[in-house]
């Protein structure tokens, strides 16, 4: 078997956050150094908080302000921190409970090493130099011997509250199609285009991907399909594309459904080379390649007779 | 398709999974999985076409992609239409789902299937995204620095040290050695820490994989399976998602779970513990009052093969294939999901006396 394709992938995305009364107070706070926690029902105070009891489901918005100064939960030694992480040198994943507050808080406690962390250690928030309202804007957490720092009596009110945040998020991925589709990619690469029949209902299916979906059953018969095939239906596009790699065609353009010459399933391309409102269904067209492409461009005419009904109405 | 709900007795009938391997990047998704899915189809000779209702559990995080799951969906021959629905969570919620239709009387037979490929990507940042997105997951804290500080909260409490946790690691990849489907087995060194205090050995393995399972309700499982497992009981909890509001040395959700499963009323001979790092085997022990007397992971459990997504379903499979081969007449099988046992499934499994 030739090796499968591999390329690299990544997923990134910032998403946009709003941010309810509590979580607009709490990452307010951070941002002017300020603690803010929530009250229970039964007098416990959260820190982080949030807007619902986690026992009763009961909403609490009764914000109090807690000190940056507190006490190791429990901790974990981080020798090797990864990309997005608090610090870049090695650091202590630490549970914080602040004092004033009944539950803890996570982030990151920068010791110079293990022996210098245990669960019961007093600790204060080392703040960020820059600070937008959010749980970044805690920097760390650092050593303190220190007295129990006292709350400024804050009433979580703000001039100018943040209400929401960006989270970015990056994913990398090594994307890697598969047995079907790597003969599929490779075969286009000559220009060729190959589906695979399924065994127990002899249908082609392009592009393949190694299973029959009515069958349920692997393919693995590699058929060469096409090159030229039928418009089974189409729609006409008045959206200006936007990526980059489409800014040149022009609206309206027509995309297509179409079914190569041998295939039991239809593809979809673009049309091009006859005017939008002269595309119909059963037209025969043939693929055209640019240079160095992987894939066909678009589809043209071949300037055959139009395909009769009957011959792809159950491609529909 | 009858329609008696009520009192319908559920069982387990077949069981299959993959080999699960480090990677598996020359197939698809659902190339992997299509061999498991013929697999159990013909442990009980059924064809996709008499399966009442189809259920997966997949991530679309891990594949990197969008419907991910529907990919997947060709394997099971989804066309002409089936009745089918998916969970973004291991397959033993998937199976739950399954579970409650059949209760229902909408189905006789059910094929449950879930799969994962941790390969393609990083998954200890994966997992991050799973997280608080407001306070926790701008820090990335990985799944191996979560199930740390559980750890040593564990450690700290005296409920566990570092040599106990290496004991767990070892009775579980020894137990593997004969389970042809573990990716990791027999004696693993402890190695280094990863995150402290948990070693390489206190880690399960990355892995990708797939397995699947065929419920079927009644009488329709007696003809299916020469001894179904059936399910007595099967219950889902979940935590309070902030990690500093838990106490990461208990799981209150595994425990009420277990009590509404029913899993108290009697002993269980065997239990298959969803437990991918060491310390939460001991968790999960204390949280279901497990004694010395009861098999434990005896397929070797997450800590010899861990692939996401499939791992919890596999829990359930084993402890079923165990009633089917009379290794056991009455199983537990827990399975979980999120940070330091945020969820957890507990189903309670029995044999026919025979």
């Amino acid at each position: 078997m030739p090796e499968v394709l591999k390329a690299p992938l990544v997923v990134e995305f910032p998403f946009t956050r709003s941010l309810g009364p509590v979580q607009s107070a709490f990452l307010t706070g951070l941002r002017e150094r300020v603690v803010l926690g929530v009250r229970t029902g039964d007098g416990r105070t959260l820190v982080p908080p949030v807007e619902y009891d986690p026992v009763t489901a009961e909403e609490i918005r009764d914000l109090t302000e807690v000190a940056p100064t507190g006490t190791v939960t429990t901790w974990a030694w981080n020798h090797a921190p990864r990309r997005g992480q608090p610090l870049t040198t090695p650091f202590a994943w630490a549970l914080v409970r602040l004092d004033g507050a009944d539950t803890a808080l996570l982030h990151a406690l920068d010791v110079p090493g293990p022996d210098a962390v245990h669960t019961g250690m007093r600790v204060r928030i080392r703040w960020a130099e820059e600070r937008t309202g959010a749980i970044t804007d805690i920097a760390c957490f650092e050593p303190y011997d220190g007295s129990r720092a006292q709350p400024t009596g804050h009433t979580g009110e703000f001039a100018d509250p943040v209400t929401g945040i960006v989270a970015a998020a990056r994913l990398d991925y090594t994307y890697s199609p598969g047995r079907a589709q790597t003969a599929y990619i490779n075969a286009l690469s000559g220009r060729r285009t190959v589906g695979e029949r399924c065994p127990a209902c002899r249908k082609v299916y392009v592009p393949p991907r190694g299973a029959c979906p009515t069958c349920g059953v692997a393919t693995s018969e590699q058929v060469e399909v096409g090159p030229r095939g039928t418009v089974t239906t189409f729609c006409i596009v008045n959206i200006k594309a936007a990526h980059t790699a489409n800014l040149d065609i022009e609206v309206p353009y027509v995309y297509a459904h179409i079914a190569l010459d041998g295939a039991d399933l239809a593809l979809h391309g673009r049309i091009g080379g006859i005017p939008y409102d002269e595309v119909r269904m059963g037209l025969r067209v043939e693929p055209v390649w640019t240079e160095g492409a992987r894939y066909p461009d678009h589809y043209r005419p071949t300037g055959e007779p139009d395909a009769d009904y009957d011959t792809y109405k159950e491609l529909l | 398709m009858t329609s008696a709900p009520g009192d319908r007795q559920i069982a387990v009938v077949a069981f299959a999974q993959t080999v699960h391997r480090r990677s598996s990047e020359e197939l698809s998704e659902v190339e992997m999985l299509m061999p498991v899915l013929h697999e159990v189809l013909d442990r009980t000779g059924l064809k996709t076409a008499d399966i009442d209702f189809t259920c997966s559990g997949s991530s679309d995080y891990l594949a990197g992609r969008a419907f991910s799951f529907t990919l997947a969906l060709d394997g099971v021959g989804a066309w002409p239409p089936i009745s089918e629905s998916h969970v973004e969570m291991d397959g033993a919620w998937a199976l739950y789902e399954a579970w409650t239709k059949l209760l229902t009387g909408d189905a006789d037979t059910a094929l449950v299937y879930s799969y994962g490929k941790s390969s393609p990507g990083s998954v200890r940042d994966v997992l991050t995204r799973q997280l608080d997105p407001y306070y926790v997951a701008p820090l990335w804290p990985d799944s191996v620095a979560l199930a740390a500080l559980q750890a040593q909260a564990l450690i700290d409490a005296g409920d566990t040290d570092e040599p106990a946790l290496a004991a767990v690691a070892s009775r579980n990849r020894e137990a593997a050695s004969a389970n042809p489907h573990t990716q990791l087995k027999g004696p693993v060194a402890q190695g280094d820490y990863l995150v402290r205090p948990l070693r390489t050995g206190d880690c399960p393995p990355i892995g990708d994989g797939a397995a699947a399972v065929i419920l079927a309700a009644g009488d329709r499982a007696r003809d299916l399976c020469a001894h179904p497992a059936w399910i007595r009981g099967i219950d889902h909890r979940v935590e309070a998602h902030g990690l500093g509001v838990r106490d990461l040395t208990d799981s209150p959700s595994t425990r009420l779970a277990a009590e509404r499963a029913g899993a108290f009323e009697r002993p269980v001979d065997t239990a298959e513990l969803h437990a991918p790092f060491t310390a939460q085997e001991v968790v999960l022990r204390k949280a279901l009052r497990l004694g010395d007397g009861v098999v434990v992971n005896p397929s070797g459990g997450a800590l010899a093969a861990n692939p996401i997504m499939a791992a919890g379903l596999i829990r359930i499979g084993e402890a079923a294939a165990r009633i089917h081969r009379g290794e056991s007449g009455r199983a537990l099988a827990h399975a979980t999901s999120g940070p330091c046992l945020q969820q957890n499934l507990v189903a309670v499994l029995e044999g026919e006396p025979r």
